[in-house]
């Protein structure tokens, strides 16, 4: 799990196997078991991902081979392009909206379940259940529940006393991207709960005794113990939310198609939208490469900057949470 | 704890965890009533209980064609992926030769390409090489794109095996395909356990790629079902949610008999380098 990250660092201490190998020849076998390997990921994941960046510099309808260079006038339309920029504004208000509650909503969850508290294993359960649903399911289940008519939502807000808002949720501009907020969390907030329910029993209980001894009240111990040792429960959590948020679609395209009149859309979307159903493959191709920039430069960035304590320079994590 | 601390979480818990059960158990009891049930009584028990619409459809051949589907391409994707990734590791973990390091951190940065970038020169080469329609146009991306977090995790772990037990292999006169096979694999259970959650939940819930590549609904797999349904029975709520009840109860009853394998898999592997 997250408590055995510190490693020492691979390439001080090179395994003795690797002598031994290397007086035996080994370029047969090498090639032999990396070949299929490196086929797969050269043709399906590097290849296209090259041919994306190619496209992006064409008018390009995607049949036969992009003709009609047009160098960056491509990248330069999605700086006008409205759709384009709210896909980069309802990103941030996502990535902002999962930083600013569902995180600390999860964390503090988690603090919860790390008591003595009867049924806590079902809790547990219960949390991470959503998790282990797809976002298509996921969202069909919440069209329904969002229905304006035979919906729970308006069900729910009469019953609490809010009387019927007469919401529409998913079909009102103003509200979508709040609705689709809460899908999101009710699906993704059980994993990261886990992640640091995880984390905080792996601090040795040593830790809190002394504290208590020593007079610490539980809010002092969190904040002068807890936070900082989950310090890199909280950074990996914290990068797969932003980079989850990043490359959302699936949840969207099910939910609202980035409806109504496009003011849910997200940069996948989007480039899906362009791509398949209006055939401006080479347009879509520069979306691509945003989305491939910026999930790039986020991720080395933050790698660099901010999991660098915690992985020792190692490039990695679950990138694809679907 | 002093009461009302205990009355709090108590009472914290049990918000969230209804929050998390109502809308689960609308759609499994919606299932069971009509549309005008649905709208006087949300939150009841059906009165009546139809269960006309589960058993349409659990009588439609669509609805176990997609089942089927879904496992064969999971199945499929996930033997491949853990296979090609496995040897591939063991190669990342146990053998020194010059170019080793580039073509492993090649793999580890594709833990952050994201599907969504490369599915539109997906499509283009999938019809190129005549895969739109057929399952292994979705199998193999599948895999192509599951080798990076397979490749990471596996590696980490081979490592951890002594090299005494390869050393005393070797004296034995055991061949590195034997020692793969033979001793290698076998000792990695637990982490090739990890790998194959994560790669039967990814192309268990994958949508975009099939979306893409299934344009007739012979190899449609569950989450294309769902959501084609659910455009076809727009206006009738109570069907639709029989259906969704239906495609998620395999995820769910897998979680319920495997809880402690589905949690440890989908969150291990995290920062392991």
């Amino acid at each position: 799990m997250l408590t055995d990250e510190r490693r020492p660092a691979p390439a001080a201490v090179p395994p003795p196997a690797e002598k031994v190998r290397r007086r035996r020849r080994p370029w047969p076998t090498v090639a032999l078991f990396l070949s299929p390997a490196l086929f797969l990921f050269a043709l399906l994941v590097l290849t296209p991902i090259v041919v994306a960046a190619y496209a992006s510099f064409f008018d390009w309808n995607g049949f036969g081979a992009p003709g009609n260079f047009v160098g960056l006038e491509n990248f330069r339309r999605l700086l006008t392009d409205e759709i384009f920029v709210g896909d980069l504004r309802r990103t941030l208000l996502l990535v902002a909206l999962s930083l600013g509650i569902q995180i600390p909503i999860s964390l503090a969850l988690a603090m919860l379940l790390n008591q003595p508290l009867r049924g806590r294993r079902v809790y547990r359960m219960l949390f991470f259940a959503p998790y282990v649903l797809s976002e298509v399911v996921t969202a069909v289940l919440f069209t329904m529940i969002f229905s304006p008519n035979q919906g729970l939502a308006n069900h729910i807000t009469q019953l609490i006393g809010l009387g019927d808002l007469g919401a529409t949720w998913l079909a009102d501009t103003d509200t979508v991207m709040y609705s689709l907020f809460f899908v999101i969390s009710w699906k993704y907030f059980g994993f990261h709960t886990i992640l640091y329910l995880a984390g905080r029993q792996s601090i040795p209980p040593e830790l809190h005794d002394a504290a208590a001894m020593d007079g610490a009240g539980p809010w002092q111990a969190f904040r002068h113990i807890t936070l900082p040792l989950l310090g890199p429960t909280i950074r990996i959590s914290v990068f797969l939310s932003v980079l989850g948020t990043i490359q959302l679609f699936d949840m969207v395209w099910v939910l609202t198609g980035g409806g109504p009149i496009r003011s849910s859309e997200t940069l996948a979307v989007t480039m899906f939208q362009e791509g398949f159903k209006r055939f401006h493959v080479g347009y879509a191709s520069a979306i691509s490469m945003v989305i491939f920039l910026i999930s790039v430069t986020f991720g080395l960035l933050y790698q660099r900057f901010v999991l660098r304590r915690d992985l020792e320079g190692a490039v990695t994590t679950m990138g694809d949470q679907r | 704890m002093t009461r009302t601390r205990s009355a709090a979480l108590h009472t914290t818990s049990l918000v969230v965890g209804a929050a998390v059960v109502v809308p689960i158990v609308f759609g499994i009891l919606g299932g069971f009533k009509d549309n005008g049930q649905l709208f006087t009584n949300p939150f009841g028990l059906p009165d009546p209980w139809l269960p006309g619409n589960y058993l349409d459809a659990l009588r439609s051949t669509a609805f176990w064609q997609q089942a089927a589907n879904s496992v064969v391409i999971a199945v499929a994707s996930t033997v491949l992926v853990v296979g090609v990734g496995a040897m591939a590791a063991y190669i990342f973990a146990r053998f020194a030769f010059p170019g080793r390091e580039f073509l492993f951190t090649l793999f580890a940065i594709g833990l952050m390409f994201p599907f969504a970038v490369a599915i539109l020169p997906l499509f283009v080469l999938l019809r190129g090489m005549g895969l739109l329609g057929n399952p292994l146009g979705v199998i193999l991306p599948q895999v192509a794109f599951g080798l990076p977090i397979t490749i990471v995790i596996l590696r980490s772990f081979f490592r951890t095996i002594p090299a005494e037990v390869e050393e005393s292999a070797v004296l034995d006169g055991c061949g590195p395909f034997r020692f793969f096979w033979r001793i290698l694999l076998p000792m990695a259970r637990p982490a090739l356990g990890t790998v194959s959650v994560l790669a039967v939940v990814g192309s268990w819930n994958n949508y975009l790629l099939p979306l893409i590549v299934f344009n007739d609904s012979r190899w449609w797999t569950l989450p294309l079902g769902v959501q084609q349904f659910q455009s076809q029975y727009s206006a009738d709520t109570a069907r639709i949610l029989a259906y969704v009840t239906l495609a998620m109860l395999p995820s769910l009853v897998c979680y319920a008999l495997a809880e402690r394998q589905l949690i440890g898999g989908l969150t291990s592997g995290l920062g392991k380098g």
